[in-house]
């Protein structure tokens, strides 16, 4: 079985993020390091390829930078990596990105698909829809538990009350939510290997995508203006004067948090 | 000269650092507390690669050099030097000397679990009546057919009664008027692990006293040359030294980050205590003290991995990384106050546990004695 999981590098979240002033976009260092929550979706398809002896792709798109982040990946026990590096893509939105992601996808035929439930620096949530879409595959999104039996998918898709219980046959894709799984920590022999490992670096052309769908033009929109988000204001004070605890429980409920 | 760290020592601190915070921190004053060994953290740093990391491939080690080894010491001990103390010995002390003197036999037999972390092996070398002056060992082996018998004590021993333990090596008193080392497999009969002690520092490592009661091994289990022990751990204990200093910079290094907190987050007089000088240069003095023995140890290290000469330099970075780490301590305690004092405060654990690092793998006084006989000093 193939398994393509995406990944994504993002600038340190431990250093704040500059955005370019005239682009708006995020300012992505040399040095990036692996979206936290991608971890999830690596272990999930570590497992499944384990399981079942297959192989796991990354897939990644993104200035390749030194690499940094998708080595780390690599670490985990990932066999290789593609990662679509191409100047041509700056602005790419968030169905450019799908649109690529799913070339690079099509190109490895991939049996499965593992995406995470968003990234920790875009935070849209829509991409692993839209490669779906975009590849024809069923997407059995927010798994918080994968089970594979032959060519059966059966998740548990977390909702608001609980969880949904889905099935699909493969081809598919998968969204894990963070603790769906344990993310492994790398072995020091997969570190050591991962510099060993082959990092596919093709272009969009290469791709067979046209440089009018992809990057700024493709994607038919721009970020016209950026602006901090507002401070948080006021709040409500309570004051106990021995039934503050009934006041709160009053709060609580009409946030509908209980 | 270049002073960074390759991509792979970078991304390997990483693994480790993210390791020791998520999975060894949260329960490192409890484990101190409790004087509890944690089998299962040792069991999954061994599943890491940590115990196999200066060794080759060919018994299972990861062939890297003893710099990535010191990277992992220091990670470790930067939030627990017990762990850090149970993978330095493990590695410094017990699979060290099967790698450099052992058969290729006898490293096929011992090695592959020692590298893999599913075992320990311990060494002991000091006894009750004799510890820097470890060429008075009193500990007997005579042979007796195609037996040792070993009959003697030691004293303070380093995963020595793990329920990972597998073996120690022993140095002990030949006929030949030397010093011998011999591997005893735990269980051995004559083999006798007292009582673990209760210590200041290190408690969630395991150290007992050792007693060999006509204790038989085969002669097959004698390590390296006949009568050539002092000088063969005299070397180990050269490389262990670099491994001191890189778990003195650990804890060095914790002190400071967690006394720079505490200055800055804590008021006193209006203003944070950091702002007074008087605490604002002790902890720059401290900065320059932490960076030095980070650069004595990794030159140590570097010039072990050359393959030059690097006693002296073994012993320059043990002596003042470990003072340093003492300094660090003090300095932190300190600057934490009266929460400094309290179990509580995670300076406390650190104050304490850097005190060892003085007195492990040659004293203090040890190492100013091979510097200064380094120097030409008829001491
Ligand atoms: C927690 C812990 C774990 C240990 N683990 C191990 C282990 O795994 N294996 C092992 O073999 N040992 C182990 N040791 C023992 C350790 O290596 C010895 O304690 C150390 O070498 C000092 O020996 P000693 O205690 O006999 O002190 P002594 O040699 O009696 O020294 C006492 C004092 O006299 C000083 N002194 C001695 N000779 C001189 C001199 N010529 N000039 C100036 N001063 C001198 C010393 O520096 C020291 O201050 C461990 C010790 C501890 C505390």
């Amino acid at each position: 079985m193939k398994i393509a999981v995406c990944v994504k590098q993002i600038p340190d979240p431990a250093t704040p993020y500059a955005l370019d002033p005239i682009t708006h976009f995020v300012v992505r260092p040399a040095e990036q390091v692996l979206d936290d929550t991608d971890r999830y979706g690596i272990e999930l398809g570590l497992q499944l390829a384990e399981a079942s002896g297959g192989t796991v792709t990354l897939v990644s798109m993104s200035p390749v930078g030194n690499l940094q982040g998708i080595r780390q990946a690599l670490a985990m026990g990932a066999d290789k990596a593609v990662v679509v590096n191409d100047p041509a893509l700056r602005g790419s939105g968030a169905l450019v990105t799908a649109r690529v992601l799913a070339a690079a996808i099509a190109r490895e035929e991939a049996d499965l698909v593992i995406t995470g439930t968003e990234s920790t620096d875009g935070y849209a949530g829509v991409v692993p829809q839209m490669i779906a879409e975009l590849l024809d595959l069923p997407a059995l999104t927010f798994a918080r538990k994968v089970t594979l039996e032959g060519t059966t998918l059966k998740v548990e898709r977390q909702t608001a009350g609980g969880y949904d219980e889905v099935e699909a046959t493969l081809p598919a894709l998968i969204s894990v939510t963070s603790g769906a799984v344990e993310p492994r920590y790398p072995t020091f022999k997969g570190i050591m290997q991962a510099k060993q490992k082959p990092v596919d670096q093709p272009t969009a052309a290469d791709l067979g995508l046209e440089p009018a769908t992809v990057g700024a033009a493709g994607s038919g929109q721009v970020i016209s203006e950026v602006r901090p988000a507002p401070e948080r204001s006021g709040g409500v004070k309570i004051k106990d004067e021995g039934e503050a605890h009934l006041e709160i429980v009053k709060l609580l409920e009409r946030a509908k948090v209980i | 000269m270049d002073f960074a760290l390759s991509d792979e020592h970078q991304a390997f601190r990483r693994v480790v650092r993210s390791f020791a915070e998520s999975e060894i921190a949260p329960h490192a004053a409890r484990w101190d507390d409790e004087h509890h060994f944690p089998l299962d953290v040792v069991r999954a740093m061994g599943d890491l690669g940590l115990f196999g990391i200066p060794f080759p491939e060919e018994f299972g080690g990861g062939g890297a050099d003893f710099l990535m080894f010191c990277i992992a010491v220091e990670e470790i001990a930067r939030v627990d030097a017990s762990l850090a103390i149970t993978l330095e010995a493990a590695v410094g002390l017990g699979a060290n000397p099967i790698h450099h003197f052992g058969t290729a036999e006898q490293k096929g037999r011992w090695l592959p679990d020692l590298l893999a972390g599913r075992a320990l092996a311990a060494f002991a070398l000091t006894e009750p009546d004799s510890g820097s002056d470890a060429g008075a060992t009193r500990t007997k082996a005579v042979r007796d057919g195609d037996e040792w018998v070993i009959d003697g004590t030691k004293a303070f021993i380093t995963n020595s009664g793990t329920a990972m333990t597998s073996l120690i090596t022993v140095t002990a008193r030949t006929p030949d008027g030397g010093i011998s080392t011999i591997v005893v497999e735990s269980g051995t009969p004559g083999l006798v692990i007292e009582p673990a002690y209760r210590k200041m520092a290190w408690r969630a490592s395991d150290t007992h006293g050792v007693r060999f009661e006509r204790c038989r091994v085969p002669r097959g289990n004698l390590l390296g040359e006949q009568g050539r022990g002092l000088h063969q751990f005299l070397s180990i204990l050269d490389d262990g030294r670099i491994a001191i200093g890189a778990m003195s910079v650990g804890i060095a290094s914790a002190c400071l980050d967690h006394a720079v907190a505490y200055a800055t987050h804590r008021s006193a007089f209006g203003r944070p205590i950091g702002a007074n000088q008087g605490l604002a240069f002790q902890l720059a003095d401290l900065q320059v003290a932490v960076e030095a023995a980070r650069l004595l140890t990794y030159r140590a290290a570097w010039l072990r991995d050359q393959g030059r000469p690097f006693k002296q330099a073994a012993a320059q970075a043990k002596l003042f990384a470990s003072e340093t780490a003492v300094d660090a301590g003090r300095v932190a305690t300190q600057v934490f106050g009266g929460a400094g004092v309290m179990e509580a405060s995670p300076v406390a654990r650190f104050y304490r546990d850097a005190k060892i690092l003085e007195i492990g793998e040659g004293t203090s006084e040890i190492q100013r004695l091979v510097i200064a006989r380094g120097l030409g000093l008829p001491v």
